[in-house]
């Protein structure tokens, strides 16, 4: 236990992940290097830990927050709620889960859209709330998505997915499904009409989420460490029953087998998606 | 006769067996029991139908699965003529699980993909129970682009637990193998018709399942994520399959309801095994009927419905 803990008490700590229910603590820790580091200052770095560089969870909100310039955002698709088209209940309701996921998150579902401009270049970027049922995708996972595309073919302008998510939605099942053809749709739409789609992998991108639109970018972008597979590792060790190599379906792993492009820390991924997208789309800032 | 009887089918099999005795002790004999077998007879064809009249859908889903259930090789061997198996995604190796070529249909040339699952032990291993590597996935859509390049139609059977969860799936990229089928076939310029034939397991299904026409046997199932796996995550036990099978609605009837299926073929009374002569004749009328309206179907045309077709397909509502 650190000095820290033994005078301030739990109060004053707050643990990896935000929580809004949960009393805000001035100090948190680093899950990684258990590191007490200041709260605002971990807000500053974008969750990232300035000790180790570990890189914990983000908010889609905050991640947009900080990825667009602050003036000119508009954010698509706000109104689109899910429902519950199975009326499906495991040990509880999905109504009710969705609910709770909604005041917890203080989104409608898992993924925020909006488009804007990064560093004066015109844009739409999409953000997985991962706090939102492990950012599965459901219908209106789907529909925004696809929104958010039909806004860059509106515009003509690229599209940026921050993914990071669990895979479908198993609580609407076939509707999910279907998500990943749709998304996976109108990115062909974005390739013939040559729109750059820039994918953002990040901790975690799973099952068909990765299996889609996420494995379906002109770049590849990963966070250092994030895991990233089709099946879970649980999955896989269970049907190949034997132990899973070290750093199995890390960042790392996929850089080595040619699946990504590259490894990019967070708070250098402003700059670097700009210089890239400017390149792709021809574009330069308007003389002054 | 070795006809495999499920759980729930017991009453017909003890049925059929009290037939069975029936024969054999009249055989050579004096006695003559034909109308109390031709009655016997009758009896089991109503408990048959009765039983199937209320499967629950946890019994589809092991309908489904019958290991004499006609897998894609039979519906080729059948339905079709001239069929010439290609291999091999021509970059890392041949994957059995997944078998394509050129064949014909009424005498028309098409492409065919399809998964394969093994009949006994030996080629269960070998067609990896069904299940497809990246490179299955690459040799498909090797071939419908080369359907595409020669004007060909693609026929799609349907028949896996879901792709490969493996090391070496992962290494190769399992997830962009789904992910660029299902890019390439939302835009792929010839007809595209998808029958699911017996397990539509997830993405390893769609990748070779996004279509213009959409069929589904009467006792297919089709889901996000198998019966089990669902169990295990949300109901805590992959013992609870039966529930989470009632839940994720996996059958072709709850499922064309939703209108997430285009049709159902009917099966044969008892399931698609018990007359596979019937049912294979059934699948080739749908398929003929189907081929012969889409490509009627101008080009630009049948991308746009397809396409329009995948934007319409989510539950949402749109509210402050």
């Amino acid at each position: 236990m650190s000095w820290l803990d033994k005078i301030s008490g739990s109060q004053l700590l707050t643990k990896g992940v935000r929580k809004r229910n949960v009393p805000e603590g001035l100090w948190t820790k680093c899950d990684s290097c258990q590191s007490v580091l200041y709260r605002a200052e971990l807000e500053r770095t974008l969750e990232v830990c300035p000790k180790c560089g570990a890189h914990h969870p983000i908010t889609a909100r905050a991640r947009l927050n900080h990825f667009l310039d602050p003036e000119s955002r508009h954010e698509i698709g706000a109104d689109v709620t899910p429902m519950d088209p199975l009326k499906f209940k495991d040990s509880r309701k999905y109504t009710e889960r969705i609910k709770e996921a909604q005041a917890e998150t203080d989104e409608k579902d898992a993924l925020v859209v909006m488009r804007g401009q990064l560093i004066g270049l015109p844009l739409v970027v999409c953000a997985f709330e991962f706090g939102f049922m492990g950012g599965s995708m459901g219908s209106v996972v789907g529909e925004k998505f696809v929104r958010g595309a039909n806004a860059c073919l509106e515009f003509g302008v690229p599209l940026v997915c921050f993914s990071s998510s669990g895979g479908a939605r198993m609580q609407e099942s076939l509707f999910s499904l279907m998500q990943m053809a749709k998304t996976s749709a109108a990115l062909a739409k974005l390739s013939e009409r040559g729109l750059p789609f820039i994918s953002v992998i990040t901790h975690p991108t799973m099952g068909g989420v990765s299996a889609s639109l996420a494995m379906l970018g002109d770049i590849h972008i990963a966070e250092p460490r994030a895991l990233v597979g089709f099946a879970g590792p649980r999955v896989i060790e269970q049907t190949v029953r034997q132990k899973l190599p070290e750093g199995f379906q890390r960042s790392e792993f996929l850089l080595e087998h040619g699946a990504i492009d590259m490894i990019t820390d967070r708070r250098e991924l402003r700059e670097k998606i700009h210089r890239m997208l400017a390149m792709l789309t021809h574009w330069a800032p308007a003389e002054a | 006769m070795n006809l495999n009887f499920l759980d729930f089918e017991q009453p017909i099999a003890d049925l059929q067996q009290k037939i069975e005795e029936l024969r054999y002790a009249t055989a050579g004999s004096e006695v003559n029991l034909t109308e109390e077998i031709t009655r016997l007879e009758a009896k089991s064809q109503e408990l048959t139908r009765q039983i199937f009249n209320n499967l629950s859908a946890w019994q589809i889903a092991q309908l489904a699965r019958h290991p004499q259930r006609p897998y894609a090789m039979d519906y080729i061997k059948t339905i079709f003529t001239e069929f010439d198996e290609l291999h091999g995604d021509r970059h890392f190796k041949d994957d059995p699980s997944i078998i394509g070529g050129m064949a014909r249909l009424d005498g028309r040339a098409v492409m065919i993909i399809g998964q394969q699952k093994g009949r006994d032990a030996k080629e269960r291993v070998y067609r990896n129970f069904g299940m497809p590597m990246p490179e299955g996935y690459r040799k498909a859509l090797r071939l419908m682009k080369m359907a595409e390049r020669f004007n060909l139609p693609v026929l799609t059977f349907i028949d896996t637990p879901g792709a490969y969860p493996g090391i070496g799936a992962e290494e190769r990229n399992q997830s962009e193998a789904i992910a660029r089928n299902l890019f390439e076939l939302a835009r792929l310029r010839t007809p595209v018709l998808a029958t699911v034939i017996g397990e539509g397991g997830s993405g390893g299904a769609l990748a070779i399942g996004v279509a213009d026409h959409l069929m589904i046997a009467q006792y297919g199932i089709y889901s996000v994520i198998s019966p089990e796996g669902c169990a295990s995550i949300l109901f805590k036990s992959a013992s609870r399959a039966q529930e989470a099978a009632e839940a994720m609605k996996v059958t072709a009837k709850d499922l064309y309801e939703h209108k997430l299926v285009d049709e159902i073929i009917p099966e044969p009374l008892g399931g698609a095994h018990r007359d596979v002569a019937a049912m294979m004749a059934s699948v080739k009328s749908r398929l003929i009927a189907n081929l012969e309206r889409l490509r009627r179907v101008p080009v630009a045309q049948l991308l746009s419905t397809r396409y329009e077709r995948l934007m319409s397909i989510g539950a949402y509502e749109t509210k402050h």
